[in-house]
């Protein structure tokens, strides 16, 4: 089987729009996901799911979310994780609030509470641009932040100033609270993703995304030809926080169980999702997976390589760790500034050349 | 203005509408520079109007006033026989006003599709959510757009490079790309800014086929703005001159070329 | 007169004092974007890099020891000296002119044209890659910084002040000094740039570096003087903030603080820095003083962003920007 298009006629523009046109990408595709949903589930541990699918997960929602904004839309954000924060606290307060509505419900209005709020910070962006629009989002992340921290309503006035995830099902299986089976937080984990990468897919390939675009390429000639920059821009903060208020909210109920805002949602969480999107590329949803990938596996690789293999001790590799994020984020940018996506690309025009390049 | 015959016959015999724009006394300030000085003009329907005059003249403003990116001090802009309130350039782009950049404004990261496809935004009305779940209205609606799309890139010769990305396109083809743009948005009235500069000879015969075409098959009135006087003179049907933010003359090719200011203006002229 | 008012007064001062280190933080981005556009997320880290290099040198540790010791199983620490403060500061300069011609030469110079925001996230990467550099190179700890700047409080205000309201003003010799030091910075870093060959330079690169280029300035080594003299001031600041409250992470987060002052004064403006961190540092210390405890307090963390953020949606240039006039 050839990796090619050619004799894979397009007849209608339907054909011509699917988002994997090439026939061996598409089942490529339907094999991930037969993999992810039919036989991960069977596979994982705890060990596994909490050190690398559920963090991958819901660090690649968070990374698409940012990626429309950033990426698409061109206005970059240090607020995320402000904005996580928010979706936790949203389906923290829901969770208690309602006990006896679906989780998944909760999730997504956690999502609906964080996109308002997203646009209410992005209102901004209206007349702010570039650098102090990228400084101004820093207002949502350290005021939210404090916010939560202070206000003891939203943590219900407990001891510890701390939210903690009560139990919550899906068809009978546990998915927050201490007592979850790995493959149920798993999946519902996966589910999110796929809804969230399947919309992101739809929005940005359609009359929406080439709006954003254009207030990214060039905002006064968008305006020009008919793009309303409030709505346009207004609509990718929504959208954004939408997918980073499920990602928070996943982040606290599933993952976590158990958190602190300043600790979880600091600023340090804002610069990790942006490097996602950075190391994976700018304005590629599979760019966001596969940066949340990377800066998910180089933590435990770098800590089962350091401290495992060699016994290097915990703390020199932490440093290490910072070195070397840092280092490939300026070695990113310096040979390749559209990230892991680009390098995708070329593998794949190259392929579509192989065995005869010339 | 009633008082304008309805029908306008050009030097070569072709008939023109009825007036569909006119500007009244516009006035236009930045700061304390005058940029454009009481001027007024119309566009009559179905003609291709230029607007020519020296560097610094104020054409582009006065490009950017009708497309409602500039806003003038004083005077009035007149659309289809209705005062045309402030607006933003957005609404006046849904108006049915599109243009063309001096310095060509495509979006760079985007494939020529896209890009021309971003030219049919003011026709496209699904929501945020029915996109979201794309099949059904939103896919429909953006099949539908995209044949008007592919209408327009067949009709300027673009369709080996509807999937490459604009960036990196040699610049004559780019202005293509951005005629295209404005083509597909279907427009009454379209603007062009300089559609020319920077040409080769070849290029621009190129580019003054394509303008007369689309103002031939789709009917569509143009006003543009060009430095090249040869040009102008052979395309437009009639022309505005415009010297220090002024208009020193308005006529056909023939009269505007017999104008004594004109001459003045770029001939130069012995001051005292 | 009641005592609200006078505290408040005191309140004010110490404000005013903490801004002028907050316009020096400042001032260090403004001298690099304006001479190369970029936005220098790192400064915060480089003054924690400069305050630790310094102490380091002080008290001859040796570099990257927990590291040595690690691979090599041995026990190195330190080498037994102890290094006057002028000669290591000296020394720390040095240092940071070395790391600007390694910024430039192994970073920047290869994204000459690149967009702004890619530089931006470059440096963010660079502020990664430094803070690591510099745990691995001294170690974490909190350190004491002892430069031989006077501390505590000043008696002389104290009973000055004393004598007029019945009630003696908080001044930390400390805060005098800086803001002392501050304010001589800033006043040469303006004749530097105003009237000296490499000033005229660094302004002709900020303008455009095409131009420049073409007039036969050299362009990298206007950017090296340029990250320079950006990690002298970073030098300082970490200097000032590392003996008020050690030499330890939350230094580099005085980055943080600068951020607001930048949106406040304008990225290009040496004045609109100096009166940003001024306004802010006031503003921040009054607001938590009269509606802080009321809310909560612990305000200082966001009430600058959004004193920023407000004022710049009804001035969207900055204090000295100039009104934009856009154009197609």
């Amino acid at each position: 089987m050839f990796y090619r298009e050619s004799g894979d006629f397009k007849t209608t523009y339907i054909d011509d729009d699917q988002t994997f046109p090439i026939k061996f990408d598409r089942y490529r595709y339907y094999a991930v996901m037969f993999v992810a949903f039919a036989i991960i589930p069977f596979m994982v541990n705890d060990y596994w799911v909490n050190a690398i699918f559920l963090p991958f997960l819901i660090y690649s929602i968070a990374a698409i979310g940012l990626n429309i904004l950033v990426g698409y839309c061109g206005q970059v954000s240090l607020g995320t994780g402000g904005f996580m924060a928010v979706g936790a606290y949203a389906v923290y307060k829901l969770m208690t609030a309602f006990p006896d509505v679906s989780i998944v419900f909760h999730i997504f209005a956690a999502g609906a509470i964080t996109a308002a709020v997203g646009v209410l910070f992005g209102l901004p962006s209206l007349r702010i641009k570039g650098f102090y629009l990228a400084v101004a989002t820093l207002a949502a992340q350290f005021f939210l932040v404090w916010l939560f921290n202070r206000v003891p309503w939203f943590y219900n006035y407990s001891a510890s100033g701390q939210i903690n995830a009560p139990e919550r099902t899906v068809f009978g299986e546990a998915v927050t609270g201490p007592n979850v089976n790995a493959w149920a937080v798993y999946l519902i984990c996966l589910v999110f993703v796929t809804i969230t990468a399947l919309i992101a897919r739809n929005l940005t390939r359609g009359t929406l995304g080439r709006k954003w675009m254009a207030i990214r390429d060039m905002d006064i000639a968008a305006e020009i030809i008919g793009v309303n920059p409030l709505t346009a821009k207004m609509s990718a903060f929504a959208v954004s926080s939408f997918f980073i208020g499920i990602s928070g909210a996943l982040f606290f109920a599933v993952y976590l169980g158990a958190a602190e805002t300043g600790e979880a949602f600091g600023i340090t969480k804002s610069f990790l999702i942006l490097f996602m999107i950075i190391i994976g590329g700018l304005g590629s949803i599979f760019g966001s997976f596969a940066g949340a990938a990377f800066l998910v596996l180089l933590p435990v690789f770098l800590k089962v390589v350091g401290a495992d293999w060699l016994g290097v001790p915990t703390d020199i590799v932490a440093h290490f760790q910072l070195v070397i994020v840092g280092a490939l984020i300026i070695l990113f940018l310096v040979l390749e500034p559209h990230g892991l996506a680009q390098l995708w690309r070329v593998a794949k025009e190259k392929l579509r050349l192989w065995p005869f390049p010339h | 203005m009633s008082a304008v015959a309805e029908e306008f016959i050009t030097e070569d015999g072709r008939k023109i509408g009825a007036v569909v724009m006119e500007m009244k006394n516009i006035t236009l300030k930045f700061g304390g520079v005058v940029a454009i000085k009481d001027i007024s003009f119309d566009i009559r329907q179905g003609e291709i109007r230029a607007i020519i005059g020296p560097n610094g003249a104020g054409k582009s403003s006065m490009l950017n006033v009708i497309s409602g990116f500039y806003h003038p001090q004083e005077g009035e802009v007149w659309y289809k026989g209705a005062r045309r309130p402030t607006m933003r350039p957005y609404q006046v782009a849904a108006q049915g006003i599109a243009r063309t950049f001096q310095n060509i404004a495509l979006f760079e990261g985007m494939s020529v599709l896209d890009n021309v496809m971003t030219g049919r935004l003011t026709h496209m009305k699904t929501n945020m959510f029915q996109q979201g779940l794309w099949y059904g209205k939103a896919r429909a609606e953006e099949i539908e757009n995209r044949q008007k799309a592919e209408e327009i890139i067949d009709f300027l010769e673009i369709q080996a490079i509807r999937k490459t990305p604009v960036g990196r396109l040699p610049y004559g083809l780019k202005k293509r790309v951005e005629l295209a743009r404005a083509l597909a948005a279907e427009p009454s009235i379209l603007l062009l800014d300089e559609p020319m500069a920077g040409m080769n000879v070849e290029e621009k015969e190129d580019m003054s086929r394509f303008i007369l075409d689309v103002n031939d098959e789709f009917g569509t009135t143009i006003a543009l703005i060009e430095h090249d006087m040869g040009v102008v003179m052979d395309l437009s049907d009639r022309v505005v001159v415009m010297d220090y933010g002024k208009k020193i003359g308005d006529g056909t090719p023939d009269e505007v070329r017999n104008n004594q200011n004109v001459i003045d203006a770029y001939l130069g002229v012995a001051h005292d | 007169m009641p005592e609200q008012f006078i505290w408040g007064i005191e309140v004010f001062l110490n404000g005013l004092m903490a801004g002028v280190l907050y316009a020096l933080v400042a001032l260090g981005f403004v001298l690099i974007y304006k001479a190369s556009g970029i936005f220098n997320y790192a400064q915060g880290v480089m003054a924690l890099f400069a305050a630790m290099t310094l102490v380091g040198i002080m008290n001859g540790q040796v570099p990257f020891a927990h590291l040595i010791n690690a691979i090599f199983g041995t026990n190195v620490h330190h080498f037994g000296w102890h290094v006057p403060a002028f000669v290591a500061i000296l020394l720390t300069a040095c240092v940071m002119v070395g790391f600007a011609w390694i910024v430039q030469r192994f970073i920047f110079r290869h994204l000459v044209g690149q967009e702004p925001i890619i530089l931006f996230m470059a440096t963010i990467g660079l502020a990664y890659f430094l803070e690591g550099v510099s745990d691995l190179m001294w170690n974490s700890e909190i350190k004491k910084l002892d430069v031989g700047l006077p501390q505590g409080i000043n008696f002389a205000i104290d009973d000055y002040t004393y004598g007029i309201f019945g009630y003696g003003f908080f001044i930390d010799n400390l805060d005098i000094v800086a803001t002392i030091i501050a304010a001589i910075l800033v006043l040469a870093l303006t004749i530097f740039s105003q009237y000296s060959k490499q000033g005229r330079a660094m302004r002709a690169v900020a303008d455009d570096h095409q131009a420049a280029l073409s007039v036969g300035v050299s362009l990298n080594f206007v950017w090296i003087m340029v990250w320079s003299v950006a990690g002298f001031v970073a030098l300082v600041a970490g200097i000032m903030w590392g003996t008020k409250s050690g030499v330890q992470f939350s230094l580099s987060l005085i980055a943080l603080k600068a951020l607001p002052v930048l949106m406040l004064g304008g990225f290009t403006s040496i004045p609109g820095a100096i009166v940003g961190g001024l306004i802010i540092g006031v503003g921040e210390k009054l607001f938590e003083f009269a509606v802080g405890p009321m809310i909560g307090g612990a305000t200082e963390n966001w009430f600058a962003y959004v004193l920023a953020l407000i004022f710049l949606v009804f001035r969207p240039q900055g204090l000295f920007g100039e009104k934009i006039i856009e154009r197609v």
